[in-house]
């Protein structure tokens, strides 16, 4: 076990030191620079902010100083929003991103799996219809459709919920509902389609012939196996709705990890590009990470094939 | 392979999807001869109409006509679905096929490679491409095309892994065909059915990122209009005019959903026992 750890460890940190490398390199290969503005500079001024910055030494140079502070824990500071560190400025928006993030997930896992376990224990009835119909939706409707819809509902027709921004409790309730539904829908067909193979598999048809109660089947021996699959698509699920959540961002105006990821790019804002690519990367790793240990707890199997 | 035709003919759910996005690529293909207008024709109509006669869709800020917008933008859309997924249907075939067959170092090494292509955020190789190439076709062709056939490369590799191990590969080898051979006119032939699958579902998932991508500002620009860029044109001012978000939405959704239905489909005929079509998206 502590072998597979360490062999994943490793994996993962040359994984990030060609992340960085690789963005390092591509968004100085791209026009423009961070203090390029509608105003133009005198030279020497432009020369003096350039040689503050280290911006006139060689692309190496700067790579590896800036690899060198972050080996220390320094991010440096923005170029953009002047004198903040671009540690605190990820603090600042990962808090609405993780609070966004995790409640989404948190309804998508629960109303999935219910809707889910009703269509398939309810095959075939109006259940089991309207829960797919729901699924369907939910993955085929555009994020940014299903926002602005939600948004002229209660906020302009109803008016009883806020359109916009991340401050008190009721600001959350669109945006969460938006980013749950792909997710959700996910969930709930996986669930359908798995738990129907296990419904017809030969140890519940035994479960059943020692005169176990429906619910009892259900609960204690389906579910169980059926939670298998389900695990393995909560790592990407994770990983997107903290850093794929973007587009809900930006219907909504909340300050998270997708606004300022975009905003620090189109602002050549070096440092902070760099600081959320890691921080991007770290939060994919470790969701793939966990989903493989899941994976092994939940499936001896699979624990004793990896020794082999 | 006429068995497969018969029971796809017989499934409601394909021919009605198949019906559609037949409409739907004749509209696209067409866009100069079905358009009323040209998509960047300006002062056409009203300014901001919503849908009267002669302008089904209503109009936008620049008077331009919103269904002529949207069918030549059902173009973009399409294509970029398309291009990104068969260009993610040849690399990843390619890399997983060779990694799947060979194993060993060259799985080892080609593995490594799609990890990394698999943890690249795919917003920053979007923002990173566009500013590259510049925020055309090609710019958002290359971070999608770039962020997804890893997808593609895993199935493959997983399905040649269990394939290389049948009993008619031993026997191409046996008969001493090259492994050149064995890959691509043997093993390949025999995994099309769970490859169609996943490219069914790849070009819709693939036609939302963009959408996604160009709603935040990051893909096409006006006057270009894919789905994505007229929705985002149309979110600024959606509680006024909801017209102009609304109808590109719901050419999208419709879209999506005659894709997701093909997607069943094919799958319930050609590979029964897999559930592919399950992925995620952004």
């Amino acid at each position: 076990m502590i072998q597979f750890f360490l062999k994943r460890l490793i994996q993962s940190l040359v994984t990030l030191a060609f992340l960085a490398t690789a963005t390092f390199f591509l968004l100085r290969l791209a026009p423009g620079g961070p203090f390029d503005g509608e105003k133009i500079w005198p030279a020497e001024i432009q020369a003096n902010i350039e040689a503050k910055y280290g911006l006139n030494k060689p692309l190496t140079t700067q790579f590896f100083s800036w690899a060198n502070d972050v080996a220390h824990g320094d991010l440096r500071e923005s170029f953009h929003y002047i004198g903040t560190p671009v540690t605190e400025i990820i603090r600042d928006a990962t808090l609405p991103s993780l609070q966004l993030g995790f409640l989404a997930l948190l309804i998508s896992l629960t109303l999935g799996l219910i809707l889910g376990v009703l269509s398939a224990w309810k095959r075939g009835t109006f259940w089991d219809f309207s829960a797919m119909f729901i699924a369907i939706c939910g993955i085929t409707l555009p994020s940014y459709l299903i926002g602005t819809l939600l948004v002229l509902l209660f906020s302009n027709y109803l008016g009883i919920l806020p359109p916009a921004l991340w401050e008190e409790k009721a600001s959350m309730v669109l945006p969460v509902i938006t980013l749950a539904v792909r997710p959700l829908a996910i969930i709930a067909r996986m669930t359908r389609t798995t738990l129907l193979e296990i419904l017809h598999s030969d140890y519940i048809r035994t479960a059943y012939s020692k005169g176990l109660s429906d619910s009892k089947v259900l609960f204690k021996h389906a579910l169980k196996n059926a939670l298998i699959p389900i695990i393995t698509l909560l790592g990407p699920i994770t990983a997107s709705l903290i850093t794929g959540s973007y587009v809900v961002e930006t219907v909504f105006q909340i300050p998270g990890l997708g606004q300022y990821f975009i905003t620090s790019v189109v602002n050549r804002d070096y440092p902070l590009v760099m600081g959320m690519t890691l921080l991007f990367g770290i939060i994919l790793i470790i969701c793939n990470l966990l989903v493989d240990l899941a994976y092994s707890w939940i499936d001896p199997r699979i624990r004793t094939e990896a020794k082999k | 392979m006429n068995l497969f035709r018969s029971k796809l003919f017989k499934n409601k759910r394909f021919i009605f999807s198949a019906l559609i996005l037949g409409v739907l690529c004749v509209l696209a293909l067409g866009a100069p001869f079905f358009a009323p207008f040209d998509y960047d024709a300006v002062s056409v109509g009203p300014n901001l109409s919503p849908p009267i006669k002669g302008f089904i869709m209503g109009t936008d800020v620049l008077g331009r006509d919103l269904y002529s917008r949207i069918l030549y933008g059902a173009r973009l859309s399409l294509a970029v679905g398309f291009c990104t997924a068969i260009f993610a249907l040849v690399m990843g075939t390619v890399t997983g096929a060779i990694a799947g067959y060979f194993g060993g170092k060259w799985d080892k090494i080609l593995m490594s490679i799609v990890d990394v292509f698999y943890i690249l955020p795919m917003l920053l190789l979007a923002i990173l491409f566009t500013l590259l190439v510049g925020r055309g076709f090609f710019g958002i062709f290359l971070a999608i095309g770039a962020t997804t056939w890893v997808t593609q490369a895993r199935l493959v590799r997983a399905l040649v892994m269990q394939a290389r191990e049948q009993p008619y590969v031993e026997a191409g080898r046996a008969i001493g065909l090259t492994h050149f051979q064995i890959i691509f006119k043997h093993i390949l032939p025999n995994l099309m059915g769970p490859m169609i699958v996943s490219l069914t579902f790849q070009i819709p998932n693939n036609i939302l990122t963009e959408s996604f991508l160009s709603f935040v500002g990051l893909g096409l620009q006006p006057p270009y209009s894919s789905w994505g860029t007229l929705a985002n044109e149309g979110f600024r001012g959606v509680q006024s005019y909801p017209h102009l978000m609304l109808f590109p939405g719901l050419a999208l959704f419709i879209t999506m959903l005659a894709f997701h239905f093909l997607g069943d489909a094919l799958r319930d005929v050609l590979d029964p026992k897999s559930s592919v079509g399950s992925s995620i998206g952004s």
